[in-house]
C-alpha cells in the first residue's frame, strides 16, 4: 500500500499537502496547537522561539497578498528567516522547471516551502523531491486544494460554534473553481458535521459533487435555511473562460447574500468568506460588516494556524 | 521500593513555608499539567488576591528539533501584568531544570518581573541547569529509568507516582 505522502513513518505529519485524506486526530492536534498559538498572538510580544535558525520560502508561482502574507507573519512570529520569492515574474519566466528551482533553493538550505501554483498537484511533485529535512506546505493549487485556509475555516467554526458533531454548514457560490471549498468539505466530514450543503447553479458545481458527503442546493433560500454557518465564495471571475453564468448581476440576485436570505438561517449564524470579497456580488456589504460576519477573525486566526501547521511540520 | 512521600501532606507545608511571601504583589503560575493542578491547590491554601496563572511551556523547549512540538500543547493563561511582580513558579517535580529554564524565558515575553521563585512538591536530582528551588516539598529518591510523575485523581486528590520512563 502506498504511504499517505503527507506522513512520515510515524504517521505524524511531514507535509501539508491536502486536508482530505488526513486522520481525523491530525486535524484536531492542528486546531488545538493553533489555539495555543492565539495565546501568542495576543501578547505584546508575539514571538516564540521554535523555529529559529530555520528558513521558511514563500514559493509564490500565483499572484496572493493575504495568504502569503500571513505566512510571513506566521513565520516570523515563530523566529524563523522568511525568504519570499514571487516566481511568477523571475525563473520560471526564463524557463527553469519547477523542480530545478526548488533544487536551488534547497541547496540555499531550506527547511520549508510554501508553495502556491496554479496547477494542481504541484505541491505534491515538490514533497516527493525534497530531502528528510525539509517540509511542503501548500498553500493553494489549481483548483484542488487550499489546506490552511480548510484549516483556519475549520477554527473558526469550531471558535464560534464550539461543537461540530450538532452543525449544519452551508457552502455557497462557485464551488467548481473553489479549491477552498474542497478543503473545507473535506475536513468538516472528517470531524463530524451531520450536514454540510453546496448550494450553487449546476454549471458552479463539480460533477459528483454528492459523493464528498453533501447535500446539493440550487435555491439559496432553501439551502441557507436553518444553517449555523454560511460560507460565501468568491466569484472567480478571473478563472471563469467562457459562458458559466448569464452575468455578476444575476448570480448576485441569486446567489448573493442578503440579509434578507441571512435572516432563514438560524438567528447566530456565522458568515464567513475566504477573501477577497466581490462587495455586491457573492455577498452584500451590509453582510459583510454586519454583526454574523466572522470574516476578519479568519484572517486573524488564519495566522495562529498557519503557526501551528509550521511548527508541527518541521519539528517531525 | 522505598515510600514515596504523601502529597496531600506536604501541601499544607509547602503552603505555610510560602505565607512570608504573601504580599498584594505577588502572583503565582502554575507549569501544565502537574504543576497547574499544585498550583490551584497553594493559591487557593494561600487566598492570593492576584488570579493564577497557567503556563505551558511546549513552544520554548529546548528539545523541538529532536522531538518535535508535543501533541496538545495547552493555551499559557496570564491573567495580570508581569511587569514588576514577585512571581511564584509552581511546578510538580524538580529534574533536569530545562522546564524551568523555558518557562523563565517564556516569562520574560510577557514582561519582566521583578522576582522569580520556584516552588515544586518533590525535587529529584540530576539538575543539567544551574537552577534551585526556593520552596520545596520533599527530596525523593528515583530509581533509574524510572519517571517521578504527580497524579490527580478523583476529588482532586494528589499523587506522586513513579512509572517506567519512556
Amino acid at each position: 500500500m502506498q504511504r499517505n505522502p503527507q506522513l512520515n513513518a510515524n504517521g505524524e505529519l511531514q507535509h501539508l499537502l491536502s486536508i482530505e485524506g488526513l486522520p481525523r486526530e491530525i486535524l484536531l492536534q492542528i486546531l488545538d496547537t493553533a489555539e495555543s498559538f492565539v495565546g501568542v498572538t495576543e501578547r505584546d510580544i508575539k514571538k516564540v522561539p521554535l523555529l529559529r535558525g530555520k528558513s521558511v520560502f514563500n514559493l509564490f508561482f500565483e499572484a496572493s497578498t493575504r495568504t502569503r502574507t500571513t505566512f510571513e507573519i506566521a513565520a516570523k512570529r515563530l523566529s524563523a528567516d522568511v525568504i519570499n520569492l514571487n516566481i511568477a515574474v523571475s525563473s520560471q519566466t526564463k524557463g527553469e522547471s519547477l523542480l530545478d528551482t526548488v533544487a536551488n533553493l534547497s541547496a540555499m538550505h531550506a527547511d520549508v516551502f510554501v508553495v502556491r501554483h496554479a496547477s494542481s498537484g504541484a505541491p505534491f511533485l515538490i514533497a516527493r523531491g525534497v530531502k528528510a529535512h525539509e517540509h511542503v506546505i501548500n498553500a493553494g493549487d489549481g483548483r484542488h486544494a487550499h489546506p490552511t485556509q480548510g484549516l483556519l475555516d475549520l477554527f473558526t467554526i469550531r471558535h464560534y460554534k464550539k461543537d461540530f458533531s450538532r452543525l449544519t454548514v452551508a457552502v455557497v457560490g462557485d464551488i467548481l473553481h473553489s479549491r477552498v471549498a474542497r478543503s473545507l468539505i473535506h475536513g468538516l466530514t472528517t470531524l463530524g458535521v451531520p450536514e454540510v450543503r453546496v448550494i450553487g447553479p449546476q454549471t458552479l458545481l463539480p460533477a459528483g459533487v454528492e459523493s464528498l458527503g453533501v447535500r446539493v442546493f440550487h435555491d439559496m433560500r432553501e439551502g441557507v435555511r436553518g444553517a449555523d454557518v454560511i460560507v460565501m465564495l468568491r466569484l472567480q471571475n478571473e478563472r471563469m473562460n467562457g459562458a458559466l453564468l448569464p452575468s455578476a448581476q444575476e448570480f448576485a440576485m441569486t446567489y448573493g447574500l442578503t440579509a434578507e436570505k441571512l435572516a432563514l438561517a438560524q438567528p447566530d449564524a456565522i458568515v464567513m468568506h475566504p477573501g477577497p470579497m466581490n462587495r455586491g456580488v457573492e455577498i452584500d456589504s451590509s453582510v459583510a460588516d454586519g454583526p454574523h460576519s466572522v470574516i476578519l477573525p479568519q484572517v486573524t486566526f488564519g495566522i495562529a494556524v498557519r503557526m501551528a501547521v509550521m511548527s508541527i511540520v518541521a519539528g517531525n | 521500593m522505598s515510600a514515596l512521600p504523601d502529597a496531600e501532606a506536604l501541601l499544607p507545608r509547602l503552603a505555610d513555608g510560602l505565607r512570608e511571601r504573601v504580599t498584594p504583589e505577588v502572583a503565582m503560575i502554575g507549569l501544565y499539567t502537574g504543576g497547574a493542578w499544585l498550583a490551584e491547590r497553594l493559591h487557593a491554601m494561600l487566598g492570593l488576591a492576584t488570579p493564577l496563572g497557567l503556563m505551558d511551556i511546549a513552544f520554548y523547549r529546548d528539545d523541538y528539533n529532536k522531538e518535535g512540538l508535543k501533541h496538545d500543547p495547552k493555551r499559557t493563561k496570564i491573567p495580570f501584568d508581569v511587569e514588576g511582580r514577585d512571581l511564584l513558579l509552581v511546578d510538580d517535580v524538580l529534574y533536569t531544570g530545562r522546564t524551568v529554564r523555558a518557562a523563565m524565558n517564556e516569562l520574560f515575553d510577557y514582561g519582566r518581573p521583578r522576582s522569580i521563585s520556584l516552588v515544586i512538591l518533590a525535587d529529584r536530582g540530576g539538575r543539567q541547569l544551574p537552577i534551585c528551588a526556593q520552596h520545596c516539598g520533599a527530596v525523593v529518591q528515583v530509581p533509574g529509568g524510572m519517571r517521578l510523575r504527580l497524579k490527580r485523581s478523583e476529588g482532586d486528590k494528589l499523587k506522586l507516582e513513579l512509572e517506567r520512563a519512556a
